[in-house]
């Protein structure tokens, strides 16, 4: 199923169970630093996992849950959309998704970047956490559903909302319930009720702004979108109101 | 499969990452298939089950009995085949009967017997029983009499086929490629908290209605308790079971429109109904009242099918995934969406619903428009 003959590995996936293709991976990533594309993936589970170089990995058609999960160096695109779990506690890296992605997009991450070009599904970055230089950021172009950045640590998390058309907020429910680190950024707005209790909103300053224009430019980058346009719009930031909600839940 | 798990396993774990799969297809110009796509879309998700149980629903499937109940039947033993056959004497007019066909595979074992009846109802039924109620109460009779026989499914121009084995396994055994259906349903079990066995197998049935889950409902117990005041007898000892008769209480007893049975199931949370304007608020604040007691709560994401219709619904916060293509006139609804590519990569649309609201797909013109009742017929995925 591979051929070398290319400056980079190909690989038919074609009816190829996920333990082989990444014991397979695993091989390749030991032995040399060339790019990798996967064809013909059809839900083969935690690709990019147990790879601990950063190489890139090209994957054409939709790769199975928890798509670079632990994942530590390697950068993926996919061609195509990406199903529930992706980028599960990844650590380093990087996950570019051409298409849209399932739940828990980058759930218990902490580290790595993840951009999904359309829209994620419930929970994207629930228990995202960061420790000093470890920051993960997820940037996603269209709409989450709800429960976004819940129970959120730490990180970034950035909804752009670019296919919700003039004058449409998003929808999502529950946003940032539990959240006690981290910040969100939303293009656009959000009533009161969508968020959850824990969650202040307030207008960004000098700093978030540097790191949004970094953010978003690097996703304007990936999918052909012009960074200054997405930034022109208004944002809002979605900050903890306390850091640790619930210390005082269990003691007397 | 099995094989390989053994061989490149090299941590030597034995992580469960298992959880049931379902798929669903449906050709709404009313165009029959073959299963051979639908068997190689679950198949394809064969690592969230673990082999203790697959099924199939297909509608569509006798159009030369279209007009007869289908009963499909299993049987522990011969006995409880000849009793149960003297009962459907008594109580129907027989037009065939007929073992349903099977090929022997290895991985299909310890099997039971299951055979097929086409029934016709008679003519002189109590004035105040439907020719419908009366096949629900026969199914009852049978589901809890004292010998070891099940009624799989009972209704017109349908069946279902079920057992423990992964479902492209059944689907050997039971040869069902070989059939062709405008719509079909299929599962692959990972049992929860419930026993493996031939009739714990999805799709549960009544009448036409089929219904496939992935996740736990946790109100079992009270909406098992509700239902029993209408008749409906779980014997099935699986929580998937209450969906089947909630759906035929809500949909054909109580003729209540599809969205709004999605409303009582998956009931909208107070603080939204509040936001709602006067009117719907009231509506939902009845059918939360009223039906309180067939409120599924737990995970769940479930695709349920009748005679000219599919339906794709997940709970409130979406704890079990569902997702949805589209390519002409065909809808998919699947757990995984790599599924659906498989069989058809080239979708016009491929989207993922909103918790508790239905995905709903209608047949445009039904091979059997007499066995399609209710509601404004919508075309493919539209949601609600």
């Amino acid at each position: 199923m591979t051929d070398t003959r290319d400056s980079a590995v190909n690989i038919d996936a074609s009816g190829v169970h996920y333990r082989e293709l990444n014991t397979r991976l695993r091989d390749i990533v030991t032995n040399s630093n060339r790019k990798i594309e996967l064809r013909n993936v059809y839900g083969q589970r935690y690709i990019g996992t147990n790879l601990n170089k950063p190489i890139e990995i090209e994957i054409f058609g939709t790769p199975g849950n928890d798509l670079g999960a632990f994942m530590n160096g390697p950068r993926i695109i996919v061609h195509g959309n990406a199903q529930d779990g992706c980028g599960n506690t990844m650590n380093e890296g990087e996950i570019i998704v051409h298409g849209h992605a399932g739940d828990t997009v980058g759930l218990s991450a902490r580290g790595g970047k993840i951009f999904i070009r359309e829209d994620v599904g419930y929970r994207a970055g629930i228990h995202m956490k960061e420790y000093r230089d470890k920051m993960p950021v997820i940037v996603i172009g269209g709409t989450a559903q709800d429960f976004f950045g819940e129970y959120m640590a730490g990180g970034t998390l950035v909804l752009l909302g670019l296919n919700l058309g003039e004058g449409k907020n998003h929808k999502a429910r529950f946003i940032g319930t539990g959240m006690h680190g981290g910040v969100i950024y939303v293009r656009g707005n959000v009533e009161e009720y969508q968020l959850g209790k824990e969650v202040g909103v307030t207008d960004l300053e000098e700093s978030d702004r540097a790191a949004l224009r970094r953010y978003v430019s690097e996703f304007a980058g990936y999918f052909d979108f012009d960074a200054d346009d997405i930034l022109s719009h208004k944002f809002i930031k979605l900050y903890p109101r306390w850091l640790r909600p619930y210390g005082r839940l269990y003691t007397y | 499969m099995r094989k390989l798990r053994q061989l490149n396993n090299s941590y030597g774990d034995d992580k469960v990452i298992d959880a049931c799969s379902i798929f669903g297809a449906m050709n709404t110009a009313g165009k029959r298939f073959s299963g051979e796509s639908v068997i190689k879309a679950i198949a394809n998700m064969h690592d969230r089950g673990n082999g203790l149980g697959g099924g199939f629903a297909v509608y569509g499937l006798y159009p030369e009995h279209a007009d007869l109940y289908a009963f499909h039947i299993m049987f522990l033993d011969n006995e409880d085949k000849q009793e149960t056959e003297g009962f459907l004497r008594k109580h129907f007019t027989v037009i065939r009967e007929e073992e349903v066909p099977t090929r022997s595979t290895p991985a299909i074992k310890n099997t039971p017997l299951v055979w097929r009846y086409f029934l016709d109802v008679p003519q002189n039924l109590p004035e105040n029983l439907s020719i419908d109620d009366y096949i629900v109460a026969k199914v009852m009779e049978i589901n809890t009499g004292s010998n070891n026989s099940f009624v799989f499914s009972s209704g017109k121009n349908m069946a279902v086929f079920k057992g423990v084995g992964y479902p492209e396994e059944l689907a050997e055994y039971f040869r069902l490629e070989e059939y062709q259906g405008y719509l079909w349903t299929a599962h692959g079990r990972f049992p929860t908290n419930t026993v493996a066995w031939w009739g714990g197998a999805h799709p549960f049935s009544i009448l036409d209605w089929t219904v496939i889950h992935n996740g736990e409902i946790s109100s079992y117990g009270i909406n098992r308790r509700f239902l029993e005041q209408y008749g409906y007898q779980c014997t099935m000892q699986t929580d998937t079971e209450v969906i089947a008769y909630a759906v035929d209480l809500l949909m054909r007893q109580h003729n209540l429109p599809l969205e709004i049975t999605a409303k009582v199931v998956a009931a909208p949370f107070w603080d939204e109904i509040e936001r709602m304007p006067p009117k719907e608020q009231k509506l939902m604040r009845a059918l939360r009242q009223v039906y309180s007691s067939l409120l599924l709560n737990g995970p769940f994401a479930v695709i349920i099918a009748r005679q000219g219709e599919m339906i794709g619904l997940t709970d409130r916060i979406r704890l079990r995934p569902l997702t949805v293509g589209e390519k002409g006139d065909m809808l998919y609804l699947s757990s995984e969406e790599s599924a659906i590519r498989l069989i058809c990569p080239d979708l016009d649309k491929s989207w993922i619903p909103m918790g508790g609201e239905p995905v709903i797909g209608r047949l445009k013109k039904g091979p059997n428009p007499q066995d399609i009742t209710g509601g404004e017929r919508l075309s493919a995925g539209k949601s609600v």
